[in-house]
C-alpha cells in the first residue's frame, strides 16, 4: 500500500475544472508565496530553497539550490525555465502548464526574485499549444495583476516573462541546445566545458535553466519553509514529486507521491495509482526515468522511489516516467521504437550519435520485422559501446551531449536481460509476437 | 512590400521587441509566417531573415530542424499518432495505419482532397490516454479506429473549427503586457534596489 | 603553485612530459610535439567545435580518464593525455566506421581521392571490412549550389568546415545545415545561390570530396600534380598559394597558410585565374585577353605579322631611339604586373638608356607615389588588430578580398573598433563602430573636420560621431590604422589625397595601409616605377616626370612621341578610354606583354614576356612584404623574362644593364639598394620580408588537410635556376633617400557646391570586373556584371523608376542608358555606377559619364 498522506505540493488545484484561471489561483492562495518573498532578502529566498533540497525535476537531478549559487554574479544573467518534455512517456510538465500555470509563473517569479534576475523566459514544448495559450494568459493576467513588470507589487523587484515556443526537436529539451533554439538558432547542444549555463548561457551570459516542476514546487517552500519540504521523503530526495506512469497498466496518470516513501511497485499496483497491469498480467520490465534509463527487471520492484536508490542499481528516476512492459510486449520491439526515436530527434551534428542510432536502429528493425542475423546481436552491443565505451552507468561517452549516451541504454538492457528473446527474432525471422 | 500581412508584419516587430537580441525571435517568427501561409514559403523564409538579421540559408536551415516547420504545402488539419514507447505498447501503430486507410495516404502524406496531411510522431506527452492523436498540436484523445473515423468526420464538417484553428495558428493569445525596457534603465533600477536591500540590511544588522 | 607569469604549462603526454603554451589546443600541443591526431572538423583558422569526435584522446581528469577532444580541450598544468589506448584506438576506429557507414565508396572516381583525409584514414585505421550492411543514404547526385562550387551531399561527413567558413570567416553565411539527425545537410537559400567571392575555400577546406570546384573537377588526380609554392598576383593583397600542375599545364591553386598574410583563405578570382595565364588553345587574336603571347611581331603595313626576335628589338630600339631624341619624347606605362625584378630592369632601362623620367606602373586609377612612399606603412596584421582602424577605401571585399577577410576577422572579434568613411557600398559596414558619410568630393572635408578645425562648408556629418572617431584616434593615433585607397574613382584624386596627408600630418602616430589594388604594384613604386621614385623605394626630389594621365595628354599633343607599355590592360583602366585611344593611336608603341589585349590594335612592336606562374622572383604586396613567386610553367613558344628584354632591349641600343638573369638582378637589387631581393628568391620557406622592418616571422605549419598528399616537385618553391648558382652572401651598399610627408604636395581642390537636381557620380569596383584576368577564365568570365545604375530606394522613389527600369543618364559628355539597380549603401543623391564593366550593348559607359579634370561628376537621370 501506498504511503499518500503527504500534502499535495504542486497538484493542489489540480482537481478543480478552472485550475487555470487567476481568479481559481487567487481564491486559492495564489501569489501570497510571491508576497511573501518580496518581503524578504534574496538571498533568504534562495536559502529556504537550498534548505528544502530541491532536486531538479527536469532529469539530471541536480539540487536547485546549488546550481542557483553557481550563477555567476554579473550585471546581466537570465533564467530560463524548460518546458520542452519531450523524454518519451513524460508527460508531467504538460499536466503542470495546462493545469496550473499560475503556480509556474509564479514560481518563476519567486526564483527570478532569489536571482535578481530581471528576464526569464519560458520554454515550452511548440506541441503544447494549449499550455503555451494557458501560459501566456496567466503570464497576461500576472502582468494585469501587478506580479509582473515593473516595480512587482510596489518593491523594487522588476522582471519580464517571455514564453516561447519551441518547434518540435527533442534535443531542445538538453539546456545548452534549449539556449540555442532561445537564440533564434538550430537546437544543437553546446559542447562542453564549460559545463553549466550558470557560467555561459544565453547570449554567453550568465544563465540558470530548470525545469517546468522545478519551478511549480517554489510557492510551497516559500510559504512553508524549506525545512517542510525537506521533511518529507528521506536522504538527498526531499518533497514529493510528479511521476508519469504509463505502458500497460489500468490506470495510468501523472501522481504527485512523497518520494522513497513510496516503491514502484507501490505506484504501479496501489488502486488508487496505478492500479494494476492490465488483465493481471505479470510485469515483464519496467523503465524506470525515462526512456535515456536503462530497465529494471520485476526483481526490483520494491526499490524506494528516490534518486540515489534507483541511481545505485544502475538506472536513474530521470524525469519521473514509468512505462511498465508485461508479458505481451516486445522488447526487440520496444528497443527498435526507442531508439528510432533518438535516431529521428539526433541533433546530428556529432557523429557517433548521429551515424550511430541511424544504424543501430536499422539493425534493430531489421531483427523484429526479419532479416536478422545471429551476429547482429554483438553487433549491437559493440556499436552501443563505441557511443558509450564500457557501456557503464552513468555512461562515458564519445558524444557531444547524453543524447548520444542515452541511445544504448534501452538497447544494453533489452539484451542483458532478454538475449534469448533475440535470437528468437532470428530464428523467427522476425517478431514472434506478431 | 512585405509578405507578411500587415498586422502579423507588425506582430513581429512585437515579437522581435521582446526579445534582447533579434536573432532570439526567429521561432516565433517562423510560427507566425506558418500562420498565414499553413507552411513557410520561400518568401516567408527571406523576410523572417531580414527581420531576424540573418541570411535566408540560415533561417531555411533553422526551419529545416524543427519538425513543426513545413517546407512545404500541408493540409489544413495536420493530424499526428503517436507510436513512440507508451503509445506502441497501446496500440499507436495500428491506429496509425488505420488513420492512413481512412485518410487515403501514407505517413507524411495528404490526404486526396487535400484536407489532411498525415504524420507519425514522437511521444506527444499525453501518455495516459494512448494512443495519442493530435490534430494541429491540439489534443483530440482519440483513442481507438471508430472515434478516429468520427473525428475525421467533424474535421470535415467544420464542427471543430473552435478546438482546432487552421494549421499553423500556435498560440492565440497574445502577449499583452511589459515590452522589455532596456539594459540601462533596469540596471539604474537594479542599483537602486540594491543600495534599498544594503541600507536595510545594515539597519536590522544594528 | 600555479606561476601566474607562466607563459607555458607541462602536460604529459603518452607518458613524455612536454611544455606547451597556456591556453593552446590539445591536438596542437600534440602535433608541435610529432604526435598527429587525426581529424576532420578542427581547422586551424577557425573556432574549433568539436563535432566529428575523431580526435578523441585520453585525458586524466577528477573522474579518471575520459575521452575528450583533442581538438577541443586546452592544455592545463599538469594535464596527462594518451593519444594511443586502446581505448583510444577503439573509440576512432569506431567514429571512422560510423562515417564510412553511410559514406559511397566512390574513391575511384572522387576528385578527392588520392587526397583524402577520410581514404587516408581508412587506410591506417579502417578494418577493411564493413560490418554495415544496410542500404546507404541516397541523395540526388552532385548539385551546383553556386556558380563555381557544386556539392555531392552523399560525401559529406558534416563536419561543418564550410557552413563555419561561410558564417565565421566570410562573414555571410550562404550556405548552412539544414534538416536535422542523419538527414543534415548542407544547403543554400533557394532564392540565394552560394556565389560568395570566397566560395573557393569550402572546396579547399572540404575534407572529403563532398564540395568540388567546377573549373577542377575531372582535370586531374592528385597523384598527377607537382606543386610550387608561389605568391597570388591577382591583387596586391600577396596571398601564398601552392601552384600544381600536371604536364605543362596549371591545373588548381590553393591557398597556404602564412601567418601575416592569408591565413590559407584565397579569394575566387585568384584561385580559379588559372585559365587565363595559360591562353585558351583555340585564340591567336592578339587583341583577345584570351590568346598568349608566344612570339615577337613587328606591325607591317597595318598588320601585326610574326617576327625574330632580332627583328623586333631592332624595331623597338629604332623607334624608342628616335622618340628619345627629343626631350620628354619617351616614357613607359604600366608595371604592375611585373616582378620586381622585372621592374627594376625597366626601371633601370628608363632612366639609364633612355634617360627618361616619365614612367608610371599605376593607369591614374591609384594614389600619387610620392605619398605612398612616404606614409608610413602598416602591416596587414597591425591592421587587422589594430585598436582602431578607419577605411577610406572602396569595398575591400571587392576590391582586395583577403585584406577583407583580415579585417573582417579583427573586427568581428571585438578587439578592432572600425570607423568607416562610408562613399559607397561596403561589405564592412554592418560591422563599423561609426559611419561617417562621405559624398562625392567630400571626403578631405570629413578629413578636415575630423583632424580638428571645422570645415567651411561644414559637410552634413554627425557632430557626435565626429567626437566619438576623435576618441577613438586619440592625441597622436597610436594604434590607429588608416586604410587609404580610391573608393571613388569619379573623384579627383586629389581630394583623397587631401584627406588622407591632412590626417598623416594629424596623427603622426597613426600608420597607413595604401588599398592598392592590382598585382604587385607596390613592388613597382619600389622598383621606381613612377616619377621621382628610385629602385629601393627610393625618392629623388630633384626630378620630376609624367604620370600616366599625363603621358597619355602628352602623347596625344605629339609632344611625347613614343610609349614603353609595360604589360597588358591599359585601356581597361583608365577612366577616359575614348581620350587614351587617340594618344595610343599619335605615338609609337612598344609593347611588351603576354597576353592578348585591346591596346595591341596601336602597338608597333610586340615582345612577349613570360607572366606569373611562368617566372620566378620576387614581389611585393601592399603591406611592403617582399616574396618569392615561383616558376611553374616553361613559358611557351619565344617568350622571355622582362629582365632578359629590358637587357636585350638596352644591348640593341648600345648599353648594357648589367642584368644577366633575374638572380643577377635579384642580387643587384640588393646589393645597389639594399631592398631584399636575392635573400627571399632563395629562401621561399620564410614569409617573405617586410621592407623598412627587416622582420621574420615564424611560419606556421600548413594544415595538414589543405593540401594533402600531393607530391611536390620542388619542395621549398623554386623551379631549378639557369646558370651559375650565387651566393646568399649580398652586401648592403645601396642607401637611398625615402620619401617624407614634406616632400608630398597635393593638388589644390576647390569642391563645387552640390546640386539639388543632379546626383553625383560614384565609381566604384567589382572583383569581377571585365579585365584579363577574369575573362580570361571561362568560369569567372561568366560572372561578370553588366554595368547598372544604382540609387537608394529614396532616389529610386523621386525617379519613379523601378529595378531594372532603363533610365537615360545625362554626363558632362553625353548620355548613356543604364538599367537601375537598388543599393541602400549608396548616399541619398549619389549614382552609383560599376567600373570595368560593361553596358549591354558592350560600351563602356564610364568612358561618356567620366570626366577626369573635375573633383565630381553631376549626372542627371531620366526615365523614359
Ligand atoms: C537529451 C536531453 C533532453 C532533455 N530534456 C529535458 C526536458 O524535456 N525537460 C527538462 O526539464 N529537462 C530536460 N533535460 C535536462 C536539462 O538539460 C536540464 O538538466 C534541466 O532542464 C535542468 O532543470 P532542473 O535542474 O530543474 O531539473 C534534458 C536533457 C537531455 C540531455
Ligand atoms: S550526442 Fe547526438 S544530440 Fe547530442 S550533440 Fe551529438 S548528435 Fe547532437
Ligand atoms: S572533434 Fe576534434 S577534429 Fe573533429
Amino acid at each position: 500500500m501506498a504511503t499518500l498522506d503527504a500534502p499535495r505540493i504542486v497538484t493542489s488545484r489540480a482537481t478543480y475544472a478552472d485550475s487555470h484561471t487567476l481568479s481559481r489561483y487567487l481564491d486559492t492562495g495564489g501569489y501570497q508565496a510571491l508576497r511573501q518573498a518580496l518581503t524578504m532578502f534574496p538571498e533568504q529566498v534562495a536559502a529556504q530553497v537550498d534548505a528544502a533540497s530541491l532536486l531538479g525535476r527536469g532529469g539530471a537531478g541536480f539540487p536547485a539550490g546549488r546550481k542557483w549559487s553557481m550563477l555567476r554574479k554579473s550585471p546581466v544573467s537570465y533564467l530560463v525555465v524548460n518546458g520542452d518534455e519531450s523524454e518519451p512517456a513524460t508527460f508531467k510538465d504538460h499536466f503542470l502548464v495546462e493545469r496550473d500555470p499560475h503556480q509556474l509563473v509564479e514560481g518563476v517569479i519567486i526564483a527570478a526574485f532569489a536571482l535578481q534576475v530581471t528576464q526569464a523566459f519560458i520554454f515550452l514544448r511548440g506541441e503544447f499549444a494549449l499550455g503555451l495559450e494557458r501560459v501566456q494568459q496567466a503570464v497576461n493576467e500576472a502582468y494585469e495583476h501587478g506580479a509582473l513588470g515593473r516595480r512587482i507589487f510596489g518593491s523594487s523587484f522588476s522582471l519580464d516573462i517571455v514564453v516561447h515556443p519551441g518547434a518540435g526537436a527533442y534535443i531542445c529539451g538538453e539546456e545548452t541546445a534549449l539556449i540555442e533554439a532561445l537564440e533564434g538558432k538550430r537546437g544543437f547542444p553546446r559542447i562542453k566545458p564549460p559545463f553549466f549555463p550558470a557560467v555561459t548561457g544565453l547570449y554567453g551570459e550568465p544563465t540558470v535553466v530548470n525545469n517546468v516542476e522545478t519551478m511549480s514546487n517554489l510557492p510551497w517552500i516559500v510559504q512553508h519553509g524549506g525545512a517542510a519540504f525537506a521533511a518529507l521523503g528521506a536522504g538527498r530526495s526531499t518533497g514529493t514529486r510528479l511521476f508519469a506512469l504509463a505502458g500497460r497498466v489500468r490506470n495510468p496518470g501523472v501522481f504527485e507521491i512523497e518520494m522513497v516513501k513510496n516503491t514502484f511497485r507501490d505506484l504501479i499496483f496501489d488502486p488508487r495509482l496505478g492500479g494494476g497491469i492490465i488483465d493481471d498480467r505479470r510485469v515483464k520490465a519496467i523503465i524506470p526515468g525515462g526512456v535515456s534509463a536503462p530497465w529494471f527487471g520485476p526483481e526490483l520492484l520494491d526499490l524506494p522511489l528516490g534518486q540515489d536508490e534507483v541511481g545505485e542499481r544502475g538506472s536513474m528516476l530521470g524525469s519521473g516516467s514509468i512505462v511498465v512492459m508485461d508479458e505481451t510486449s516486445c522488447v526487440v520491439r520496444a528497443a527498435w521504437r526507442i531508439t528510432k526515436f533518438f535516431s529521428r530527434e539526433s541533433c546530428g551534428q556529432c557523429t557517433p550519435c548521429r551515424e550511430g542510432s541511424g544504424w543501430l536502429e536499422r539493425i534493430l528493425y531489421r531483427l523484429e520485422h526479419g532479416g536478422g542475423r545471429l551476429e547482429d546481436v554483438d553487433l549491437l552491443l559493440d556499436l552501443s559501446d563505441n557511443i558509450a565505451p564500457g557501456l557503464t552507468w552513468p555512461p562515458q561517452q564519445t558524444t557531444i551531449c547524453v543524447l548520444g549516451s542515452s541511445i544504448p541504454s534501452s538497447i544494453h538492457a533489452a539484451i542483458s536481460m532478454f538475449r534469448d528473446d533475440f535470437y528468437e527474432h532470428v530464428e523467427h525471422e522476425g517478431c514472434p509476437h506478431d | 512590400m512585405t509578405h507578411l500581412r500587415s498586422e502579423l508584419r507588425q506582430r513581429a516587430e512585437e515579437l522581435i521587441a521582446l526579445y534582447p537580441r533579434r536573432r532570439s525571435a526567429m521561432l516565433p517568427l517562423l510560427h507566425l509566417a506558418q500562420e498565414q501561409d499553413g507552411y513557410l514559403s520561400d518568401e516567408a523564409m527571406a523576410e523572417v531573415a531580414e527581420l531576424t538579421g540573418t541570411t535566408p540559408a540560415e533561417v531555411r536551415g533553422t526551419a529545416a530542424f524543427y519538425d513543426m516547420f513545413h517546407l512545404e504545402p500541408v493540409g489544413r488539419y495536420v493530424v499526428g499518432v503517436c507510436t513512440n514507447i507508451a503509445c506502441l505498447l497501446a496500440g499507436g501503430e495500428e491506429l496509425l495505419a488505420h488513420a492512413g486507410r481512412t485518410l487515403g495516404c501514407s505517413v507524411g502524406g495528404t490526404s486526396p482532397d487535400g484536407l489532411f496531411t498525415l504524420e507519425e510522431t514522437e511521444c506527444l506527452a499525453d501518455c495516459n490516454i494512448a494512443p495519442v492523436v493530435q490534430v494541429n498540436h491540439r489534443y483530440v484523445r482519440t483513442t481507438t479506429p471508430e472515434l478516429f473515423d468520427a473525428l475525421i468526420e467533424d474535421l470535415r464538417q467544420g464542427r471543430l473549427d473552435h478546438d482546432v484553428p487552421p494549421h499553423g495558428t500556435l498560440i492565440r493569445v497574445r502577449r499583452s503586457g511589459g515590452l522589455r525596457v532596456e539594459r540601462e534603465e533596469l540596471a539604474a533600477e537594479r542599483a537602486e534596489a540594491r543600495a534599498a536591500r544594503d541600507a536595510r540590511a545594515a539597519t536590522e544588522a544594528n | 603553485m600555479t606561476d601566474q607569469t607562466r607563459t607555458t604549462v607541462s602536460i604529459t603526454l603518452n607518458g613524455r612530459a612536454i611544455e606547451s603554451p597556456v591556453g593552446e589546443l590539445l591536438i596542437e600541443a600534440a602535433e608541435r610535439a610529432g604526435v598527429y591526431v587525426p581529424r576532420f572538423c578542427y581547422h586551424p583558422r577557425m573556432e574549433p567545435v568539436g563535432v566529428c569526435r575523431m580526435c578523441l584522446v585520453e585525458v586524466d581528469g577528477p573522474r579518471g580518464a575520459t575521452l575528450q577532444p583533442a581538438c577541443f580541450i586546452r592544455v592545463s598544468d599538469g594535464m596527462s593525455v594518451n593519444t594511443e589506448s586502446d581505448k583510444v584506438k577503439k573509440a576512432q576506429d569506431g567514429v571512422l566506421e560510423f562515417l564510412l557507414a553511410n559514406h559511397p565508396l566512390d574513391c575511384p572516381v572522387c576528385d578527392k581521392g588520392g587526397e583524402c583525409p577520410l581514404q587516408d584514414q581508412t587506410l591506417v585505421h579502417g578494418s577493411g571490412e564493413t560490418r554495415f550492411v544496410e542500404e546507404k543514404r541516397h541523395f540526388v547526385k552532385p548539385i551546383e549550389i553556386g556558380p563555381l562550387v557544386l556539392l555531392d551531399r552523399e560525401r559529406c561527413i558534416q563536419c561543418s568546415r564550410c557552413t563555419r567558413f561561410a558564417a565565421e570567416v566570410a562573414g555571410d553565411a550562404q550556405i548552412d545545415f539544414a534538416g536535422r539527425g542523419d538527414l543534415i545537410e548542407v544547403a543554400p537559400s533557394p532564392n540565394q545561390p552560394f556565389d560568395s567571392v570566397f566560395s573557393g575555400n569550402t572546396v579547399q577546406i572540404c575534407p572529403v570530396g563532398a564540395l568540388t570546384a567546377k573549373p577542377y573537377r575531372f582535370t586531374a588526380r592528385p597523384w598527377d600534380l607537382e606543386q610550387v609554392e608561389s605568391t597570388c598576383t591577382a591583387c596586391a593583397v600577396g596571398c601564398r598559394i601552392a601552384v600544381q600542375s600536371a604536364g605543362n599545364r596549371l591545373t588548381r591553386v590553393l591557398g597556404v597558410d602564412s601567418d601575416p598574410v592569408n591565413h590559407g583563405w584565397l579569394c575566387d578570382k585568384g584561385r580559379f585565374t588559372l585559365e587565363s595565364v595559360d591562353g585558351h588553345a583555340d585564340a591567336a587574336d592578339p587583341l583577345d585577353p584570351r590568346t598568349r603571347i608566344t612570339e615577337p611581331m613587328v606591325r607591317r603595313e597595318g598588320q601585326l605579322v610574326a617576327a625574330t626576335w632580332g627583328e623586333a628589338l631592332a624595331a623597338a630600339a629604332t623607334l624608342l631611339r628616335d622618340a628619345a631624341a627629343t626631350p620628354g619624347g619617351v616614357g613607359a606605362i604600366g608595371g604592375a604586373s611585373l616582378t620586381n625584378e622585372g621592374a627594376f630592369a625597366w626601371s633601370r632601362f628608363l632612366r639609364d638608356v633612355l634617360a627618361s623620367e616619365h614612367v608610371d606602373a599605376q593607369y591614374g586609377d591609384g594614389l600619387d607615389a610620392t605619398l605612398i612612399q612616404a606614409l608610413p606603412r602598416a602591416t596587414i596584421s597591425e591592421a587587422a588588430s589594430a585598436a582602431t582602424v578607419v577605411t577610406i577605401t572602396g569595398d575591400l571585399r571587392e576590391e582586395l578580398p583577403v585584406l577583407f577577410l583580415r579585417l573582417r576577422a579583427g573586427v568581428a572579434s571585438g578587439a578592432t573598433n572600425l570607423v568607416e568613411f562610408a562613399a559607397g557600398p561596403s561589405a564592412l559596414r554592418d560591422l563599423a563602430r561609426v559611419v561617417l558619410a562621405v559624398r562625392p568630393g567630400e571626403t578631405a572635408l570629413v578629413a578636415e573636420a575630423l583632424a580638428g578645425a571645422s570645415a567651411p562648408h561644414g559637410p552634413r556629418v554627425d557632430e557626435a560621431d565626429l567626437a566619438t572617431v576623435r576618441n577613438l584616434l586619440g592625441e597622436s593615433g597610436r594604434g590607429v590604422v588608416f586604410v587609404v585607397g580610391r573608393a571613388n574613382l569619379a573623384e579627383h584624386p586629389g581630394v583623397v589625397e587631401t584627406a588622407i596627408l591632412r590626417l598623416a600630418r594629424r596623427y603622426p602616430e597613426a600608420t597607413f595601409l595604401p588599398a592598392l589594388r592590382r598585382g604587385n604594384v607596390a613592388g613597382a613604386l619600389d622598383m621606381g616605377l613612377a616619377p621621382g621614385l628610385r629602385p629601393g623605394r627610393g625618392f629623388d626630389a630633384g626630378v620630376s616626370g609624367r604620370d600616366a594621365l599625363a603621358q597619355l595628354d602628352a602623347l596625344a599633343s605629339g609632344e611625347q612621341r613614343a610609349l614603353l607599355m609595360l604589360g597588358g590592360g591599359l585601356l581597361g583602366n583608365v577612366t577616359d578610354v575614348d581620350h587614351a585611344i587617340v594618344a595610343l593611336q599619335r605615338a609609337a608603341i612598344v609593347a611588351v606583354t603576354g597576353h592578348g589585349d585591346a591596346a595591341l590594335a596601336y602597338a608597333d612592336v610586340v615582345l612577349p614576356a613570360t607572366v606569373q606562374h611562368e617566372r620566378s622572383g620576387t614581389v611585393t604586396n601592399l603591406e611592403g612584404r617582399v616574396t618569392a613567386v615561383a616558376a611553374k610553367l616553361a613559358a611557351p613558344g619565344s617568350a622571355w623574362s622582362d629582365v632578359a628584354i629590358a637587357s636585350e632591349l638596352a644591348e640593341e641600343l648600345g648599353r648594357h644593364l648589367g642584368l644577366s638573369s633575374i638572380e643577377v638582378a635579384a642580387k643587384t637589387i640588393e646589393e645597389t639598394t639594399g631592398y631584399p631581393a636575392l635573400s627571399v628568391l632563395t629562401d621561399v620557406v620564410a614569409e617573405g620580408v617586410v621592407v623598412g622592418r627587416d622582420e621574420r616571422f615564424a611560419r606556421r605549419p600548413l594544415d595538414p588537410m589543405a593540401i594533402p598528399g600531393i607530391r611536390s616537385a620542388d619542395s621549398v618553391g623554386l623551379a631549378s635556376f639557369g646558370g651559375d648558382t650565387l651566393t646568399l652572401d649580398v652586401s648592403r651598399t645601396g642607401s637611398t633617400v625615402s620619401a617624407t610627408l614634406d616632400d608630398v604636395t597635393v593638388a589644390d581642390i576647390a569642391i563645387p557646391p552640390f546640386d539639388a537636381y543632379a546626383l553625383s557620380l560614384f565609381v566604384g569596383r567589382r572583383l569581377y570586373d571585365g579585365g584579363v584576368a577574369v575573362r580570361g577564365s571561362s568560369a569567372l568570365g561568366e560572372l561578370v556584371s553588366s554595368t547598372t545604375l544604382s540609387l537608394n530606394h529614396v532616389d529610386l522613389d523621386r525617379l519613379g523608376a523601378a529595378v531594372g527600369d532603363l533610365v537615360t543618364v545625362r554626363g558632362p559628355r553625353g548620355t548613356v542608358e543604364l538599367p537601375v539597380a537598388l543599393d541602400d549603401q549608396l548616399a541619398r543623391g549619389v549614382a552609383g555606377v560599376t567600373f570595368g564593366t560593361l553596358a549591354r550593348d558592350g560600351a563602356n559607359a564610364l568612358a561618356t559619364l567620366m570626366d577626369r579634370n573635375a573633383v565630381t561628376v553631376q549626372v542627371r537621370l531620366e526615365t523614359r
